[in-house]
């Protein structure tokens, strides 16, 4: 690890200066940047330390709640309100990493987390587009079982690896930003990019910007909601592919559809057309179906991956079927 | 050398079978076999506090004023010639005290690998250490800084500027078959062995299975990470090792250094774990050399990467079983050969068919192993090295014959049974796996299994079970010594150098010099893990139990004698041969007259002495030649696999040992348990990813080389025949590594039950279960 200076921001404001400046890397509970740090991929000067304010979980004028950037995951998934009226947002917490990790990584540091490719973490020995632009990317032809089968292309096939942010994105979260040019908001699905030819530009975040809270929009009346976590390891892995969502269901018909993947593509993986097309339709194991094929029209499995593609078609079924069975 | 190896073992097989049984150790059965004293009570570990409190010390963390830290720099190709290696920038760094290389590296010879024609030797890797500028396999070490603080090591590390004309290299499985050598033995076995023409009647056989197994390379990943305090004092080394292997280890530092084995000393208290990965690699040697360079105290830890890039594991193997019947289930023939990997300097030839060859009675057999070169870190022996994945390929062969046949799997084992070892015919010391397969099946409620597969569901998941066989030869090593001192005031005291993973081995010596000396528990002090005490081979092989048993019975024999000769002509044993008395209740006693008995305090007192010290040596373990010494597992298992997603969930797990006396029960279920669970990470997740594209290992820490977490593993319900066995020490054998074999070929055959899916890869993930159409 590199040497570095250490400190802490007490406010936003604060934390957004320091994170315009060069070298500068923010930093929550360290669960992933410290990592990196110790592997070689992140070379910060300065870290700023920004778990000392938005650490409060609050409601909305709206209905809704806002959780403040530092919240730490655990505390998240424990809140009352959470657990009450965003079953689906503490489950996925709580599927994630261990106790003692939860403890420590928090609601932004959680958004903002890279992929666990490991090729990309790798620096001594392996290409990685993401860390060096142009360079190639030997996870290509490699062991592709974490990564991509949407959205990807030749420059990366990286997932993103939150299973919080697949709750999040089903929810229509929306993220508040600090930067220079003032406050702004950002759906969550909208935050993170595809790959394309800049892998490395990772999210919507402009320099000197940080990541405030998180907005939860109210809870919809009569709303079922779950999220299903698939992997080898029955705890303690990252998703090979997940599934969040939430309906609500009037007379065998979907009144409102939010569906979300991870584990398949470089974002949580917002599931917009298969939403469209089953949006005020049936709610029947036919229409399901014909939706996620539609959904996954564009997907590309490698070799090594080729089982996602029925794993999250199957995953998101059976979950459906499974809320419009409590629905009914 | 292992042509007239297998000339040299096959006379001794041949010799000892001849000589009388009474002649040879194990001839006459250990009195204490049966005696219901210390040995066999559940006392719990001796240092168990200690290591509660966190006041064991381990060996990355021994004080010593002016200690320095070291880094090192592991290579990121896997052949090549190093063209420039830059180590200013390193040098110049803050607190950096020396980067060692190739270039000022102190010339020294090779380390002599382990092996069984060289018992004392210790290597794991016979290539140079920081000799040259070739680099040989991908993580070999290119450097090593030494600094003020580890923080200043690992940062000049990472300023070594590192040049490499690459050179093609040998990395691919498959590619390398062609090439593949075929020892002319494995271990003290001959490789290729037969009988009959196994493949003529595999092809006239009634029913049959031919199928290629796989399975992928393991690492130990023990929880401590390995790691040395070196320290000089003038010509004289201490090392604090985390080690499996106190005494080799001090003669191998003492010959590379030119030094005279008095004067080093390793010092190896406890070990957080070794699974054969905490032997003697180029760790030892860089702290070593470093700490003699720079004259101070040198800490070398290695971080989870280093242990993956250069403390080898299990090889792959690729494995073919074919299995003849006929209409009654009858082995007509048994097929086992196959591939692993084994670089010329690597020691272990991972033995996947060695288990095979006495499992099963069988009208034909053919075994041979064919190994394969590969530049890779040099694997090793881990946990059962060759019975862990041997007996998943055989005994999922074994499963699938009886699926053919429609027979209960069981039932199908038990009419296999051999009376005597398949091979040689010679005698089984003792053998009760079929008693293990009863007792099993109804302690598990067998009976409860479908024979037909995909016939029970609960919601999406369906449930099966399955059952396999494993078995692991009982091995005591030649040579161990160890010294008993016994003082006036009834105080025996026992040292040897070997060592302690966390096994309880201090304690169940203890149990068991109690009863063979009549002293009580809290008279017995029981050293270890220091190169200073008469000296202990390593512990491998799940030998070192019965191997320090033999020594302490040789050594009370010895005693014995002594004491008499101390006692004189005024003691009420006067006169008294040593075959006619018995160490009980603090002192001798004569076995036809109780009456005339004398303690050791008084004996020590007459003769004017405070104390009395013997060292001995264990007989040579000729009971291994006279018979076929095994132990034997039988293991059943519920699965549920999600029709869903593939995921696969182990519900229940039953073990059945069939393993001699044991020592302590409390202590044993735990090891068999832990041997279960390291079975069980096999199965499902275990799996080390090399490229082979470019030879590196791609997944080199715990967040991705997947070990059971807590969720994975359900209740496990441990149990044993109970029989001890004539002809060892104590009738015990090891328990070290029976509890990993047969596991993984339960699952799997759990999983055929489940969904009729034969999984022949491990491990067996969901994305072998649902594939790529989501079938």
């Amino acid at each position: 690890m590199n040497p570095f200076t250490y400190r802490r921001a007490t406010t936003a404001p604060e934390a957004a200066a320091a994170a315009a400046l060069p070298g500068h890397r923010l930093l929550g509970g360290g669960t992933n940047l410290v990592d990196l740090m110790r592997k070689g991929v992140e070379h910060p000067e300065t870290l700023i330390d920004v778990t000392g304010f938005s650490q409060q979980i609050e409601l909305t004028p709206g209905g809704g709640l806002l959780i403040g950037g530092a919240v730490r995951n655990s505390a998240l998934a424990a809140h009352p309100q959470v657990r009450r009226d965003y079953p689906l947002l503490s489950r996925a917490v709580l599927t994630g990493a261990s106790a003692q990790i939860r403890n420590m990584a928090t609601v932004a540091g959680n958004v903002m987390q890279r992929t666990r490719c490991t090729y990309f973490a790798d620096p001594a020995a392996s290409r990685c587009n993401k860390r060096v632009p142009g360079s190639g990317c030997d996870a290509q032809g490699g062991f592709t079982r974490y990564h991509a089968i949407l959205g990807g292309s030749s420059a990366c096939i990286a997932t993103h690896p939150s299973d919080m942010c697949v709750a999040l994105a089903a929810l229509d979260a929306t993220l508040h930003l600090l930067g220079p040019d003032g406050p702004r908001a950002l759906p969550l699905s909208e935050f993170h990019r595809l790959p394309g030819d800049t892998p490395h530009l990772e999210t919507e975040l402009r320099p000197g910007e940080i990541i405030t809270g998180v907005e939860l929009p109210p809870p919809l009346p009569a709303m079922r909601s779950a999220y299903r976590k698939v992997r080898d390891r029955a705890s303690y892995a990252f998703a090979l592919v997940s599934v969040g969502a939430c309906i609500t269901v009037e007379n065998g018909h979907f009144a409102e559809i939010r569906l979300a993947f991870g584990g398949i593509a470089h974002r949580p993986w917002r599931a917009t057309r298969a939403e469209a097309a089953l949006r005020s339709g049936p709610a029947t194991p036919e229409a399901v179906e014909a939706a996620l094929k539609l959904e996954f029209a564009e997907a590309r499995p490698l070799d090594g991956n080729a089982f996602k593609l029925p794993l999250a078609r199957r995953s998101a079924a059976a979950l459906l079927a499974q809320l419009i069975g409590e629905t009914a | 050398m292992s042509r007239v190896q297998n000339t040299l073992i096959e006379s001794v097989r041949k010799v000892v079978g001849w000589v009388p049984e009474r002649w040879l150790p194990g001839g006459t059965p250990d009195p204490l076999i049966g005696r219901h004293g210390a040995v066999g009570t559940q006392l719990a570990q001796l240092d168990g506090p200690q290591k509660v409190r966190g006041a064991a010390r381990f060996a990355a963390e021994v004080p010593l004023e002016g200690l320095c830290y070291a880094a090192l720099v592991n290579s990121p190709v896997t052949r090549g010639r190093i063209t420039r290696l830059d180590t200013a920038a390193a040098e110049a760094a803050p607190g950096v005290l020396l980067v060692l290389t190739y270039r000022n590296m102190p010339r020294l010879g090779l380390v002599p690998l382990m092996g069984v024609t060289n018992l004392g030797a210790v290597g794991n890797s016979a290539l140079p250490i920081l000799q040259d500028d070739q680099i040989r396999y991908n993580g070999q070490v290119m450097a090593l800084v030494l600094a003020e603080t580890q923080q200043q090591a690992d940062h000049a590390a990472r300023l070594i500027d590192l040049s490499v004309d690459t050179a093609p290299a040998l990395s691919d499985f498959q590619a390398a078959k062609p090439e593949a050598r075929t020892p002319a033995s494995i271990l003290v076995e001959r490789n290729e062995q037969s009988a009959g023409d196994a493949e003529a009647a595999l092809r006239q056989a009634a029913f049959s299975t031919d199928a290629t197994y796989t399975t992928p390379g393991h690492n130990h990943a023990a929880i401590e990470l390995h790691g040395v305090t070196a320290h000089w004092t003038g010509n004289r080394l201490v090392l604090h090792d985390a080690t499996q292997a106190v005494a080799p280890t001090a003669a191998a530092l003492a010959k590379l250094f030119g030094l005279r084995r008095e004067d080093v000393r390793v010092l190896s208290p406890f070990v957080g774990g070794g699974f054969g990965a905490k032997g003697f690699w180029d760790h030892q040697v860089l702290a070593v050399a470093a700490a003699r360079m720079v004259d101070r105290p040198v800490r070398l830890m290695l971080s989870r990467e280093a242990v993956f890039r250069m403390v080898g594991g299990r090889s792959p193997t690729e494995q073919r079983v074919a299995i003849g019947a006929d209409a009654e289930g009858r082995f007509t023939a048994l097929i086992h050969t196959g591939y692993s990997v084994m670089p010329p300097y690597s020691a272990s030839p991972e033995q996947y068919t060695l288990g095979t060859r006495s499992l099963y009675r069988a009208q034909s057999y053919r075994f041979g192993q064919k190994h394969l070169d590969l530049d890779i870190v040099p694997n090793t022996f881990m946990r059962a090295p060759g019975e862990s994945v041997g007996s998943f390929a055989v005994e999922s062969a074994v499963d699938e014959l009886a699926h053919a046949m429609d027979i209960d799997p069981v039932e199908l084992r038990l009419r296999n049974e051999p009376e005597t070892h398949p091979l040689t015919g010679t005698p089984f010391s003792q053998r009760a796996l079929a008693t293990a397969w009863r007792q099993g099946a109804d302690r598990f409620g067998w009976d409860a299994r479908s024979t037909m597969p995909r016939a029970r569901r609960d919601g999406e998941w369906l449930l099966g079970m399955g059952c396999a066989a494993g078995n692991f030869p009982y091995v005591r090593m030649p040579s161990g010594a160890l010294r008993i001192r016994l003082t006036r005031d009834g105080q025996a005291t026992l040292s040897t150098s070997a060592q302690d993973m966390g096994m309880g081995t201090a304690t169940v010596q203890t149990q068991h010099a109690a009863d063979r000396l009549g002293l009580p528990l809290d008279a017995i002090t029981f050293e270890m893990g220091d190169s200073d005490l008469p000296a202990a081979p390593v512990a491998g092989g799940s030998s070192q139990t019965v191997s320090i048993a033999a020594a302490i019975a040789a050594a009370a024999s010895k005693l014995t004698v002594e004491l008499l000769r101390l006692a004189g002509n005024a003691s009420p044993l006067a006169g008294l041969r040593a075959g006619e008395v018995r160490l009980a209740e603090g002192g001798l006693v004569c076995i036809e007259d109780p009456t005339r008995r004398e303690t050791y305090g008084d004996i020590l007192t007459r003769a004017g002495r405070d104390e009395i010290s013997v060292t001995e040596t264990g007989a040579p373990p000729l009971e291994i030649f006279k018979y076929a010494m095994l132990s034997h597992s039988a293991n059943f298992c519920e699965v549920r696999v999600s029709d869903v997603t593939g995921e696969l969930r182990v519900t229940r797990l039953l073990g059945v040992f069939d393993v001699g006396t044991i020592l302590n029960p409390r202590m044993a279920v735990s090891q068999l348990r832990g041997g279960m669970i390291m079975g069980l990470g096999m199965a499902l997740s275990e799996e080390v990813l090399f490229d082979e594209r470019s030879g590196r290992i791609m997944n080199p820490g715990l967040a991705d080389y997947h070990i059971p977490a807590h969720l994975d593993v359900p209740e496990i319900d441990v149990t044993w025949t109970g029989i001890p066995d004539p002809r060892s020490p104590l009738g015990a054998r090891g328990i070290g590594e029976i509890g990993i074999t047969g596991v993984a070929a339960a699952i799997a055959n759990a999983v055929f039950n489940a969904t009729g899916k034969r999984l022949r890869d491990l491990p067996l993930t969901l994305d072998r279960l649902i594939g790529a159409e989501g079938a």
